[in-house]
């Protein structure tokens, strides 16, 4: 509203220039060029009186510039019709100056103005609540820093949690790695590598994410994430006696108002008592967004897959993704689906099924350009692009 | 909202430029003082709403409204706030406006100043001006916005183009559009004379400060362009006959023309017709230049495709000016008066040659810049003109330029006395003669013709300084009468005399900088040594160095005389910015005299060498050096309001067959 009302504003000021010589008499000053002619002539006096040209040069540039008076002077009587100035024609140029002029500003404004679009200079966006924010502006801004720093750990570990959280497991792993590298190894670190590590798995605790989980265990043999994960590895093996075992001793010293004490309890129970067929897998209560609980595949499953081999377990997996692809095939509609079917083909290294999936994810979901651009994104983090 | 409100305000000057296009010539044709005045206060409002466009625009650049998305393709929070200052003009849509900005500005100036101007040609020249102006609003509005919004405003920016991120781009392209846009005033007084029929001395007097003015500024524009791409680009060559150098130098020739036509013009009412075409033909070129580096049209011919939009629009507006302006010109200028008659031996004699001379050259330039691009849109071929096609066309019209120039101010008006300037040239003659023998005697290597270029350019200085001697009658009048009369000379004769100079000291800058610049291209470890002329320069190795937004690779080297005296150090670096994935050569430079050192380094080796490039450049400083002389010249010759009058040398009885007195 504001915005208009300069507007008005503005327009008012641009019409009132114009139209305001309209209503008064235009001074009849000006030059012409008698007048120069004749300054001419009074400086060739002063050239003459400095010695600058010689008598004989002045009196014949008199001569031409005399000539060149008297044909002035003449042209002007002769074009003198007096000036006049039509009242109609004021009235008209008027109007059409009060016409024209917003009329061109408001036609192209309607057309390429965007008014709604409000003023983001670098200190309003910084200064913006974060919640308005967009994390991928956060993000990009981090990265850019350490684009810049990339020595500097404490820049790392800022983002690795956030990579987390956004799915990009594989950059959460590589950011953990960097801030291990640079600010030293701490079993909170490697609990953290490790849990990345699982999330880039598809929950499967790897032997690589095991290490980093010894690890941390060795540093410190309170440290929670490392226990309730070695303990998942234990059920992911087969054995959820030893499982069992870890997360009893886990709560024993759990901390009364330990918020995960619920998880490892329900985890416990899941693998003492029958496996209650609806319980969620979740591997882990920061991997939110790396498996997705509604469609995730069943803790039967997963506990039947840690008692396979290698050959049998993947060949299940395969099975689990093919059911998801089928389903989503009939109904596309389920974005949450469709990138997880694209990250499990891509962690299963099957590149071309991934980017076929993309592709069929982007064409179900063709109005919904927000859930493509997730698509891309994904496509790009996974490195499928290209 | 300010970038909205500068959209809005750019709107509302095209608004206010149709109405100051139309109404004014209405009051002319129908006589009416009224409507005539519309144009001065249109003309100033004009240039408001546009100054506010660019400022909000600049605005938006200084606090990093990446809701713009010309800001944000341009600029980051990073950049230095010069920088982000300076990236408003560094990209298409930004020059555009600045473009504008400074039409507006000299139509502002016009209205504001020009009281001393008939009111009909002052008002039909704004009415032209308007024209330009609104051709241009329309152009940036249609195709080159740079007010497009994002409503997501990323949160950072992607960064000026590093070569542009150097103070140097601070001060050239404005320079350089000031002098563009500067000759749009001749151009519009050249049409309004047009339009109106009648054209006389005084004419010439009321464009002339304009066209110092604008043709001050081009020749400094000119020569920061080419002192940037000297130490910038990393190649120590200062002019490559580029076609974006020629759109600029080719204005600057035909600019040079107008100025000394305009001279004949207003002294002595001769070459009325021919300053009038003059004046269309400097603009023109502006026109045809902004046209080259804007459209795309100069890195490829097939650029046109990625936006041909632009390229047309720009073209339309090339027809449309410049063949409307010529239409006007054929229709229109038989009817003018021809103005005076001259003997060919004369002070007017000397300028019509220069005029000859400048546009003949300025041809060459079009030739050679044009036809490769023609070549390439009708027959695909791609060839280059280059340095050697300008070498044989462009040096021989210009050498007997340079040497005819030192008679063309010793010359009575009218009829000129040939034989006695040279008489009063002989010492100058004399001194060239000794510097050619000089040349030869104490430079070694280089072309043959290079002892004759400094003969010529000491010649054109020693006969500027004639000129003024003289005047002032220094050698023969006692020391404080010559004093006298040098004060109470009129200061635009001064600066005849800096200008001429001026182009002398440039003239031997070239030569000397051609002819005996040595070069050295070596990998160097540190501790290694080179050669160059009489100094020796040591590698000590290379350190890092963080800057905002790059970090460099700084090699150190130490210079000393090849006896040993140490002189200095110099710091040529390799700068990365990590935002563009690009790096620049930051050339060290150490002035000796008006000598240069140059080192521009490579990206270092493995085993601690670097890629050096050593350069000595000889009397290169000379070059920008005259240029400045020359804006002093311009300078002292603007600041002269007094009137100019050429009084003709009386015919002597003994001079038979020589025409008739003017008019």
């Amino acid at each position: 509203m504001v915005l208009w009302l300069i507007f008005a504003a503005m327009m008012a000021a641009a019409v009132f220039a114009v139209v305001w010589p309209l209503g008064h008499k235009p001074s009849l000053g000006g030059g012409s060029d008698r007048l120069v002619y004749q300054d001419q002539l009074a400086e060739i006096d002063r050239d003459r009186a400095d010695g600058l040209i010689g008598e004989a040069e002045a009196e014949s540039a008199r001569i031409e510039i005399s000539r060149r008076l008297l044909a002035a002077a003449d042209a002007e009587a002769a074009a003198a019709t007096p000036a006049s100035s039509a009242l109609w024609r004021r009235r008209v140029a008027a109007l059409t100056a009060i016409v024209v002029v917003p009329a061109v500003a408001l036609g192209f404004y309607l057309r390429l103005g965007s008014p709604d679009v409000p003023d983001q200079s670098a200190f309003a966006r910084i200064n913006n609540a974060p919640g308005h924010q967009s994390i991928d502006s956060l993000v990009s801004q981090v990265e850019a820093h350490l684009a810049s720093n990339p020595n500097d750990g404490a820049g790392w570990e800022v983002l690795a949690p956030v990579y987390l959280r956004m799915g990009r497991a594989d950059d959460a792993v590589a950011a953990w790695r960097k801030a291990i590298a640079l600010n030293g190894e701490s079993p909170a670190r490697q609990s953290a590598l490790g849990e990345a590590l699982v999330a880039a798995a598809n929950g499967v605790v790897t032997d690589e994410a095991k290490q980093a989980f010894q690890k941390s265990i060795a540093g410190d043999p309170h440290d929670a994430k490392a226990g309730y994960y070695l303990g998942l590895a234990d059920e992911q093996d087969g054995n959820s006696a030893a499982a069992a075992a870890k997360w009893r001793a886990l709560l024993a010293q759990a901390p009364p108002d330990a918020p995960w004490a619920g998880f490892v309890r329900e985890a416990l129970a899941r693998v003492t008592a029958a496996p209650a067929a609806d319980i969620g897998p979740k591997t882990g209560p920061e991997t939110g967004a790396a498996t997705d609980a509604a469609t995730g595949p069943a803790a039967s499953d997963v506990a039947a897959a840690a008692s396979m081999n290698e050959t049998q377990r993947t060949a299940m997996i395969r099975g689990m993704v093919q059911h998801l692809a089928d389903r989503l095939h009939a109904d596309g509609s389920d974005i949450e689906g469709w990138l997880r079917l694209v990250r499990s083909y891509a962690v299963l290294g099957d590149r071309d099924k991934a980017k076929d999936a993309a592709a069929d994810a982007k064409r179900a979901l063709s109005d919904h350009p927000d859930e493509i651009k997730r698509i891309d994104d994904l496509v790009k983090d996974l490195g499928l692009a290209g | 909202m300010i970038p909205e409100l500068g959209h809005f305000a750019l709107m509302l000057a095209l608004g206010l430029a149709l109405v100051q296009g139309i109404m004014p010539i209405v009051g002319t044709r129908s006589n009416d003082p009224v409507l005539m005045s519309i144009a001065g206060p249109a003309a100033l409002a004009q240039f408001a709403f546009v100054a506010m466009a660019f400022t909000a625009l600049a605005v938006s650049y200084v606090t990093s409204d990446f809701s713009v998305l010309n800001v944000y393709e341009n600029s980051n929070t990073q950049m230095p706030l010069i920088y982000r200052l300076t990236s408003i003009w560094g990209n298409h849509e930004g020059s555009m406006m600045l473009w504008v900005s400074i039409l507006t500005f000299f139509g502002a100036l016009v209205a504001a100043f020009g009281t001393n101007l008939p009111v009909v040609l002052k008002a039909n020249a704004l009415a032209v001006q308007a024209w330009i102006a609104a051709a241009f609003e329309l152009f940036i509005l249609m195709t080159s916005n740079p007010f497009v919004r994002i409503p997501n405003a990323p949160f950072e920016g992607q960064d000026l183009n590093p070569i542009l991120q150097d103070p140097g781009l601070a001060f050239h392209p404005p320079m350089l559009y000031l002098g563009y846009v500067g000759f749009s005033i001749s151009f519009s007084f050249a049409i309004a004379a047009l339009i109106e029929g009648r054209i006389d001395a005084a004419w010439a007097r009321w464009v002339r400060p304009w066209v110092l003015g604008a043709w001050m500024c081009l020749t400094l524009g000119i020569a920061g362009g080419s002192y940037w791409a000297y130490y910038e680009l990393g190649w120590g060559g200062f002019w490559f006959w580029d076609p974006v150098e020629n759109a600029s130098l080719m204005p600057w020739l035909a600019g040079t023309a107008l100025l000394h036509s305009a001279v004949v013009m207003e002294k002595r009412g001769a070459l009325k017709i021919w300053t009038i075409l003059l004046a269309i033909l400097t603009f023109s070129l502006s026109l045809i230049g902004t046209f080259l580096v804007r459209s795309g049209v100069l890195t490829s011919v097939h650029a046109f495709a990625v936006d041909p939009r632009r390229g047309i629009f720009i073209l339309g507006i090339l027809v449309v000016f410049i063949g409307g302006a010529l239409a006007l010109y054929a229709w229109r200028a038989p009817l003018l008066k021809q103005g005076g008659l001259f003997a060919p031996i004369s002070r007017e004699g000397a300028l019509v040659f220069n005029n000859l001379f400048l546009t003949t050259a300025c041809a060459t330039v079009l030739v050679g810049t044009l036809y490769p691009l023609a070549l390439e849109a009708l027959t695909g071929a791609k060839i280059s003109v280059g340095p050697p096609f300008f070498d044989l066309t462009f040096g021989p019209l210009f050498i007997p330029l340079m040497a005819v120039m030192p008679f063309g101010p010793l010359m009575g008006w009218k009829r000129g006395d040939l034989l006695g300037a040279a008489q009063r040239l002989l010492a100058a003659a004399m001194l060239a003669a000794l510097a050619t023998a000089a040349a030869f005697a104490l430079e070694h290597g280089g072309p043959m013709m290079a002892p004759f270029g400094v003969g010529v350019a000491v010649f054109v200085m020693a006969g500027a300084v004639t000129d003024i001697a003289e005047r002032t009658l220094v050698l023969r009048l006692p020391l404080r009468a010559a004093l006298r009369r040098a004060l109470g000379l009129p200061r635009s004769a001064w600066g005849t005399t800096f200008a001429h100079f001026g182009i002398g000291v440039t003239l031997m800058g070239i030569v000397g900088v051609t002819a005996w610049g040595s070069e050295r291209i070596a990998e160097i470890k540190p501790g290694a040594s080179l050669d160059i002329a009489h100094y020796r320069v040591t590698f000590d190795g290379t350190f890092d160095r963080a800057g905002s937004n790059y970090r460099d690779v700084v090699g150190r080297f130490t210079v000393h005389r090849l006896n040993g005296e140490l002189i200095g150090n110099m710091q040529p670096s390799r700068r990365a910015f990590p935002d563009r994935n690009m790096a620049t050569t930051e050339a060290a430079l150490m002035s000796r005299g008006v000598n240069q050192l140059y080192i521009s380094i490579g990206d270092p080796n493995k085993d601690g060498s670097v890629p050096v490039r050593l350069y000595f450049k000889p009397y290169v400083l000379m070059i920008w050096l005259g240029a400045g002389i020359m804006f002093v010249g311009g300078a002292l010759s603007l600041s002269d309001r007094r009137l100019r009058v050429g009084a003709p040398r009386p015919a002597k009885a003994r001079a038979r067959g020589v025409p008739q007195p003017a008019e």
